[in-house]
């Protein structure tokens, strides 16, 4: 098998005997990307010359004995909204096309310290802020199995180049499903770990009490091999939990006797596209082959997470994203043109005798502001940010965003019953399987309700992987979601790991163009 | 309750975003859909339930008063779109 | 100003800067008055990514402020974001907090010792903990239309404390100040520093009167950029006046047409308030919960041992110095005033010498004059408050009078002597009883006249026989040459 066939694991292994170095890996994987990421644009920026030294002081490591990092020498591709020292951090947005983080975030610092290989930074939607990584000011990410569709998002390019073997192993962000969502649209295994488990210092934020950065991977052992990585505590990030890390890799091969599954009766209902019923309801068939045994469960407060969630994650966007206001750093519109602008209206003003009605014209700093925003930004980000100070605003915070916050509390709960009678939660990704790129864009609310499966996990900070279960009739692949109780994460990766030892749809690959 | 244009324009300038008419008609129109959408959360009854902020349980995270060091000043400023040797500029800040 | 037409009804809003190493959500220093720029990290720049954690110092010295300020501390607190765009704001939103303060309804009591007003407690709403936003300065130099900012300061701890609107003159307002600041410098929380931004107080005042159609007030204005006590109160005095003669000639009230609340600043040149332009959309700061931030939770027996550990405080010392030291009021206040370490020398003096009122009068009067003089703090002061009341007991005995007494000082100050080294090297020693006795009969028999006149009843005549005798001998004790001449011309 290719270097970039073999999954991260193996080329672990590879590595670990000394069957084959770094440099060489790296070199494979690079050569990969160059010859077909033209067609895909899963990565915003390369780090040819950084990951080859890297690289390569890893192997001489090795070869005089020292000690290597749990990583071993493997590449890693990074989300680009993850802050990387001196090299650009773009969240796929014009805002901070030339933003160079003065440091690294904890994840970055991690991965290093394990001698993760950092390859380069994934194409996004902007700011994290969609479910096809169409909103990306550096183009359209392109689904490795069918071009005309989208990878799913945000962590739309993080998927895609580990679907399209340019990457073994990636980290990706998942604030409402941008992590799970995309793994299904690309056929690989992808996990939001529990709320805190992994520090989100040096993620730039989204939606803070919802974001979390996780692993995407080929197999299930691929993604507990990075998530052992990055996750720990932080005393950076005061969410961050201190509870100690299991060690998954030992964990995985522990089969889980007499596991209990719950289905959830909410998510089969309408809107489910029947082939992804299909497969799922298989996939169930898998786990009680094995032993498992099924109930049905019944999340009643489901139906509201879609709502709930488009409440509070734009609420906490529209904050986060106020600093980008062109003052300390990245974008700023043109001031020249500004004060152009302001003049020509003023001159109109006093035409029109406008002054005497009283109407003040807008400062510059304040028409600064607005250009930079209104320029620097997309439009789904600016649609959310406009949802979401709406949302807090005077006179509708206490029937929005504190209405949510009153329904998050009741969505949480109907998990902690759930989980009281099952051990995990099993159920469909994605309500479809990826969708032709152009197909959603015009009407965010059909988007949005394709994070009906995957918002509530966020909103009740618990554990979800992502795994391939099937494909479509047109050879899409279908996802199967898994969910866990907060820092069960190790039961994840268990179940998502005796599911891949039986079924083989996880090792399927896109044939590329060329 | 529908959104009006009048309120988008109130909200738009809350977010330091300035639309043109077209933009401000299609952000009225399409947050209009997704308000209405929201409003799905008015007919649940949520009288004796308290708000949940955040999912984790984590209280008094305090850090010691001890020094770390800072950026330079020439890291600090590395970014801006606009300075001199020593600060960011702005376009006059009026007021003070 | 009190007016009978009118009652000023006054609020105050303080901001008090921490003493902390570090700013409140990231360990930048806290330091006054470095290089522009040169004390800023991606936290309090608000580059994209970054976290706040809190500095724990900085709410200890807030929650020991808050149970000195007599407020009750909620269990649960938590920190939200206030939004607005500003370009010394790098974050676009100060982390404050709303609706669940670290502290509520306290209270702090003040007093005039002349009597101006009567002694009263003014209600403090609430004391929370905030992050202070950065410079901006204006360029002129380069008159150019640009404004620079700096960010040192950014992320500065500050506590903000809100009174109740119960203060009903401008003298109460600095009453008010002045005891907070002392109160503040013995929790040793703020150097209160008002010149650098150290503290920094903002007004809400407007009248109540009383017109035939009832009670009215006038609308409320907030006055900022007052950078002295002083300047506080002509600030409220004249802005009081102002609203006085604005109601006069406009009768505009308070939430009627025109009554909304405005802002004035100072001018301290000209001694005015103007309007200032309004802060745009204030009313819709957005706040909600900080979600990079987790609450803090208090619970009581931490508060109580906060409560335990607090030192004596000024309004208890005050108590003790009057009662144990039979001193006035007007002489606690000026004693409390300099400081804990004054009160400390203040009390060893007065034990030491045994005569609260004559340590008093001693520190008030020759220690305050020399310590300015010489521009000295009591901790750097070289006479150690034991050798003055060594000192003050000797003329307590009787053995030295107050004149020479100050020379003494003196030379204690100046040659850092002790008081035996120093009244040797006057020559001071206790002149013996009959020794004083014969001196004294030599002096009315030499002088008939002296005697004369005291026997007619004016009895400041025996100043020439005090006179005289000091100047046979330096070390006479006064009294005692006026005690025995006395005694020997009545008994003529």
């Amino acid at each position: 098998m290719s270097l970039i066939e073999s999954t991260a694991a193996q080329l672990h292994r590879q590595l670990t005997s000394g069957n084959v170095t770094s440099v060489e890996v790296t070199q494979s994987f690079l050569d990969h990307i160059q010859q077909h990421d033209e067609h895909y644009s899963a990565f915003i920026s390369l780090n040819v010359e950084a990951a080859l030294a890297q690289a390569e002081d890893i192997d001489r490591r090795r070869a005089s004995g020292k000690p290597v990092g749990a990583l071993g020498g493997l590449p890693v591709a990074v989300k680009d909204v993850i802050c990387t020292k001196g090299q650009t951090t773009t969240c796929g947005s014009k805002m901070l096309r030339d933003f160079v983080p003065p440091y690294d975030a904890t994840v970055v610092c991690k991965l290093k310290q394990a001698d993760g290989v950092l390859l380069g930074k994934t194409n996004m939607d902007e700011f994290a802020m969609g479910s096809s990584t169409e909103n990306s000011a550096f183009g359209v990410t392109h689904n490795p199995w069918d071009r005309t569709c989208v990878p799913g998002g945000s962590s739309g390019g993080a998927a895609a180049c580990v679907a399209a073997r340019m990457a073994p192993l990636s980290v990706g962000t998942d604030t409402g499903g941008s992590i799970r969502q995309p793994a299904a649209f690309c056929g690989v295994t992808g996990m939001k770990p529990t709320y805190g488990r992994v520090s989100r210092f040096g993620l730039v934020a989204f939606a803070s009490s919802l974001d979390q950065i996780g692993p995407i991977a080929q197999t299930a052992e691929d993604a507990a091999l990075l998530l052992q990585a990055l996750a720990g505590h932080d005393p950076n990030d005061s969410t961050s939990s201190s509870k100690p890390v299991p060690d998954f890799l030992r964990a995985i091969n522990q089969p889980l006797v007499g596991l209990k599954i719950g289905v959830i009766r909410e998510h089969f209902g309408e809107g489910l596209d029947d082939e992804v019923a299909a497969a799922v309801r298989e996939a169930v068939h898998t786990y009680q082959a094995l032993g498992a045994t099924v109930s049905d469960i019944s999340l009643p407060h489901n139906q509201y997470a879609i709502a709930t969630y488009y409440v509070i994650a734009p609420s906490e966007a529209s904050s986060n994203l106020a600093r980008y206001d062109g003052v300390h750093y990245g974008f700023r519109a043109n001031e020249a043109e500004i004060l152009e602008t302001l003049k020509q209206e003023r001159d109109t003003a006093t035409a029109t005798n406008q002054e005497a009605t009283g109407k003040e014209l807008d400062s510059e700093l304040i028409r600064m502001y607005q250009r930079t925003r209104s320029e620097g930004f997309g439009s789904e980000v600016q649609r959310r940010i406009m949802l979401g100070v709406y949302a807090l605003s005077e006179g509708y915070a206490s029937k929005y965003y504190l209405k949510a916050l009153k329904v998050r509390r009741l969505i949480r709960q109907d998990f902690d019953k759930a989980f009281e009678k099952v051990d995990l939660i099993v159920g469909p990704t994605s309500p479809t399987p990826a969708y032709p790129i152009g197909d959603k864009i015009a009407d965010p609310l059909s988007m949005y309700l394709g994070d009906l499966y995957t918002v509530s996990a966020n909103l009740a900070g618990i554990a979800g992987i992502s795994i391939p279960c099937g494909f479509s009739k047109t050879g899409l692949p279908i996802g199967l979601q898994l969910q866990a109780p907060a820092f069960e994460e190790e039961r994840l990766l268990q179940a998502a790991h005796m599911f891949q030892q039986q079924t083989d749809w996880h090792t399927k690959r896109p044939s590329l163009k060329n | 309750m529908s959104l009006s244009r009048k309120e988008i324009e109130k909200v738009s300038h809350l977010a330091r975003l300035q639309l043109s008419d077209p933009e401000l008609d299609a952000m009225t129109a399409q947050l209009a859909n997704v308000v209405e959408y929201m409003e799905t959360l008015s007919g649940l009854n949520t009288d004796d339930v308290e708000p949940l902020a955040h999912a984790s349980d984590i209280s008094n995270v305090l850090a010691d008063d001890i020094l770390k060091p800072s950026l330079s000043r020439e890291e600090a400023l590395a970014n801006a779109p606009k300075r001199d040797a020593e600060c960011y500029r702005v376009p006059a800040v009026l007021g003070d | 100003m009190t007016h009978d037409a009118f009652q000023t009804i006054i609020g105050l809003e303080v901001h008090v800067q921490l003493q902390t190493q570090t700013k409140l959500f990231c360990r930048c220093s806290t330091a006054f008055g470095a290089p522009p720029n040169t004390q800023t990290c991606p936290v309090c720049i608000g580059m994209p990514g970054a976290l706040p954690v809190m500095n724990g110092k900085a709410y200890q010295l807030a929650l020991r402020t808050a149970v000195a300020l007599h407020c009750e501390i909620p269990r649960f607190t938590k920190w939200d974001r206030k939004q607005y765009y500003y370009p010394d704001l790098p974050k676009g939103y100060q982390i404050s907090q709303f609706d669940l303060p670290m502290s509520q309804n306290g209270h702090l009591a003040i007093s005039d010792p002349s009597g101006v007003f009567e002694p009263k407690k003014v209600g403090i709403i609430r004391a929370h903990l905030e992050d202070d936003a950065g410079k901006s300065m204006h360029d002129e130099a380069a008159s150019k239309a640009d404004s620079r900012i700096d960010l040192n300061r950014t992320g500065t701890p500050l506590l903000e404390i809100v009174s109740e609107p119960d203060m009903r003159s401008a003298a109460e307002a600095r009453a008010y100040l002045s005891e907070l600041k002392l109160l503040l410098m013995y929790l040793d929380v703020s150097d209160c520093n008002m010149q650098e931004g150290s503290l920094r107080v903002d007004a809400n005042i407007n009248l109540h009167l009383e017109t035939s159609h009832g009670k009215v007030a006038t609308p409320i204005v907030e006055v900022k950029n007052m950078n002295s006590f002083r300047a506080v109160e002509r600030a409220l005095s004249y802005e009081a006046g102002r609203q006085f003669e604005l109601w006069e000639e406009r009768h505009i009230q308070l939430g009627g047409p025109g009554g909304h609340k405005t802002t004035r600043g100072w001018d301290d040149e000209v001694q005015v308030t103007r309007p200032q332009r309004e802060k745009e959309e204030s009313s819709d700061y957005r706040y909600f919960p900080d979600p990079d931030l987790v609450p803090v939770i208090t619970e009581t027996d931490h508060v109580e041992e906060v409560r335990r550990n607090l030192d004596e405080l000024p309004a208890a010392i005050r108590k003790r110095l009057e009662s144990k030291y039979k001193i006035t009021s007007y002489d606690t206040d000026v004693i409390v005033n300099q400081g804990r370490d004054f009160v400390d020398f203040y009390v060893t003096v007065a034990e030491s010498c045994g005569d609260g009122k004559r340590a008093s009068n001693w520190l008030q009067q020759d220690v305050l004059r020399t310590l300015k003089e010489a521009e000295l703090s009591i901790e750097e002061f070289p006479v150690s408050a034991d050798s003055l009341g060594d000192l003050l007991n000797r003329v307590s005995a009787g053995d030295l009078d107050n004149s020479r007494a100050k020379d003494v000082f003196s030379r204690m100050f100046n040659e850092q002597e002790s008081v035996e080294e120093a009244m040797s090297a006057l020559g001071i020693v206790k002149v013996d009883t009959s020794a004083l006795e014969s001196l004294c009969r030599e002096l009315v028999t030499a002088n008939p006249k002296v005697v004369a006149d005291v026997q007619e009843g004016k009895s400041q005549a025996i100043g020439a026989l005090i006179g005289q005798a000091r100047k046979q001998n330096s070390n006479a004790n006064p009294a005692e040459v006026k005690r025995i001449c006395l005694k020997i011309i009545a008994s003529l």
